[in-house]
């Protein structure tokens, strides 16, 4: 099934006009606080109005100005998960784990209760009430009752954005569970790069209302020119296989036959995984470095320079592995006399690669 | 009943049907005024909140006095009831609906604080997982203002048994017909002797009262903690 959007909408001081699809699988929203992430999401669940434009998952028509189809909220067969739980206090966890199938048409294909349970780690939780479950177990929940609703679509606003880091940390492996196990697409709004980049199968990037680019998240992420979250948060995705894990605490991976090091990462060997490389923990050198005690070093040809407002440039450089940013100073473009086509080395330290920034590919 | 004559009681007895009947009766009014202040916009909505209130600060006596005028049987709403066969001036159903109209003020308010306090946004999650306006209502709106609604319902039932100025304006103090509770410890003041009666029904009233005031407290405090909980 796919989630087709294409609406314009006029909302205080932005003029929506966009248009993207969203196939099976995870499509990341993408953009700064104000972009318009969340309107557009709730014009999908009906909670917004726009001024026109249609809205359909597959054939189903959700809305469209033209053919004055405009169906509401409860009729739309969808899951949202919040930003907060909005978990309902006058019930149970299990009460507000199944609200939505009384009201949802059978569906032979609806996740069953006790695998959703069974998937999210619920069981503990069932007879509990809601004002007694800690952040992440709200929000576990809340993706429990948003599935077992037996939704076509699985809308998601900024689900870890309200918890802090190691429940995060906690709920974001379920959402690749539910983009690997559900055969349903979901919109996943974010202004985080990391997980656009562990989650996204398909990035859509949005500025003032507008799709600024779309594509998977290894494009959009490691495009210099579009850092539309700031080039701090700015950083390449590669794609990598575990090939062995040392007894020194290492995971060496395989890039394209680059070995690169990591913190011990639990993943058998054979898993694909993809990891973010932030482009400022990147350090080119124009030899191969001797001497040093990063571990990581990938040969690469410079593709793209651009200068920032700052002092700062972001690099992209081609490498067998893939693409890789590396955020460094002006002084030092020109001190090494890096352009166009100069190959030189990206340097990246073990442990700068953050756990969270890993994730299964 | 050994301690209080058969005078006493019907007060008594009269009051607890008046009160009773004029909570329920004005029960879902008050409650949908109460959800259409606190999530309406509409025009007159203040000119509406004036008028739900204004029982309030009204001298009762007024309002007994324009009850009288509205619904009399020469009054333009009383007559067209009083062809219908139902009269309400000087009747007991005249003293329920004056202690309706009066009480109606606190059960709107209590309601309308409660309706405040669930976040639209646990029906908009209801919404998306399917339930309609009514079930949404039904199943989270309705629960979550059950302690108000009960808080609401007793301030007014208490209001009721309280009511004189215009109960006795608007339906007189005939006993056994509209004398209340009020009235009758009125009633009694006004004859020589009368005071051991009147402090028997006094007792009365303070317990009834205070045994409301606590309850709905205790409403309130369950509601607030449910509603805090999402």
């Amino acid at each position: 099934m796919s989630l087709s959007v294409a609406i314009t909408h006029r909302l205080g001081d932005t003029d929506f006009d966009l248009s993207f699809d969203a196939p099976d699988g995870l499509t990341v929203l993408f953009g700064r606080s104000g972009s318009g992430k969340t309107t557009v999401t709730n014009a999908v669940a009906g909670l917004v109005t726009p001024d026109s434009g249609r809205i359909a998952v597959q054939d189903r028509v959700l809305f469209d100005s033209a053919l004055r189809v405009n169906l509401p909220v409860h009729k739309r067969r969808l899951g949202y998960v919040f930003q907060e739980a909005r978990l309902f206090p006058n019930m149970s966890v299990a009460q507000n784990l199944t609200y939505g199938s009384r009201f949802a048409p059978p569906n032979p294909q609806a996740p069953k209760r006790d695998m959703i349970i069974e998937m999210l780690g619920l069981g503990a939780l069932l007879t509990r009430a809601p004002g007694d479950l800690s952040g992440g177990e709200k929000q576990r929940v809340a993706i429990g009752r948003a599935l077992l609703a037996g939704p076509e679509l699985l809308l998601a606003d900024e689900p870890l954005a309200a918890l802090d880091e190691p429940r995060k940390a906690e709920i974001l492996p379920y959402f690749e569970t539910l983009r690997d196990e559900l055969k349903l697409p979901i919109l996943y709004v974010s202004h985080s790069a990391v997980e656009v980049a562990r989650l996204a199968t398909t990035v859509v990037a949005m500025e003032n209302g507008k799709v600024a680019r779309t594509g998977t998240a290894t494009d959009v992420l490691s495009d210099p020119s579009f850092t539309p979250t700031g080039v701090r948060a700015a950083g390449a995705i590669l794609e990598a296989t575990v090939a062995a894990h040392h007894t020194d605490g290492l995971t060496e991976l395989d890039a394209a036959g680059i070995p690169l090091f990591l913190p011990k990462l639990d993943k058998p060997t054979g898993a694909r995984v993809r990891l973010r490389i932030a482009a400022q923990d990147v350090i080119l050198s124009r030899s191969r470095p001797e001497g040093l005690s990063a571990l990581n070093v990938l040969p690469g040809t410079i593709e793209e320079i651009r200068a920032g407002g700052g002092p700062g440039a972001i690099l992209s450089l081609s490498t067998p592995a893939g693409r890789v940013l590396a955020r460094i100073t002006q002084r030092s473009v020109s001190a090494l006399d890096l352009s166009v086509g100069t190959t030189c080395h990206a340097v990246v330290k073990t442990v700068s690669v953050a756990p969270a920034d890993i994730g299964g590919a | 009943m050994e301690w209080l004559s058969i005078e006493e009681w019907n007060a008594v007895a009269l009051s607890l049907r008046v009160s009773l009947w004029a909570t329920f009766a004005a029960l879902p009014l008050g409650l949908l005024t109460a959800y259409a202040l606190a999530r309406w916009e509409f025009p007159g909505r203040q000119i509406l909140n004036g008028l739900v209130h204004l029982p309030l600060i009204l001298p009762p006596v007024v309002t007994g006095y324009l009850l009288l005028l509205t619904f009399g049987i020469r009054g333009p709403v009383g007559s067209l009831l009083h062809e219908m066969g139902i009269t309400l001036a000087f009747r007991w159903t005249g003293a329920a609906l004056a202690a309706a109209i009066m009480g109606f003020p606190l059960m709107v308010r209590a309601m309308r604080l409660s309706i405040e306090a669930v976040d639209p946004k646990l029906e908009q999650a209801a919404a998306t997982l399917g339930a309609s306006r009514f079930w949404v209502f039904v199943t989270i709106t309705l629960p979550l203002i059950l302690p108000g609604i009960l808080a609401g319902s007793i301030l007014a039932f208490a209001k009721a048994m309280g009511e004189f100025g215009a109960t006795i304006t608007f339906v007189s103090n005939i006993p056994g017909q509209t004398q209340t509770l009020p009235s009758a410890i009125y009633a009694f003041l006004q004859v020589p002797g009368g005071e051991s009666s009147a402090l028997r029904l006094v007792i009365i009233s303070v317990i009834v009262a205070m045994g409301a005031l606590v309850l709905s407290e205790i409403l309130a405090r369950r509601m607030a903690k449910r509603v805090g909980q999402g």
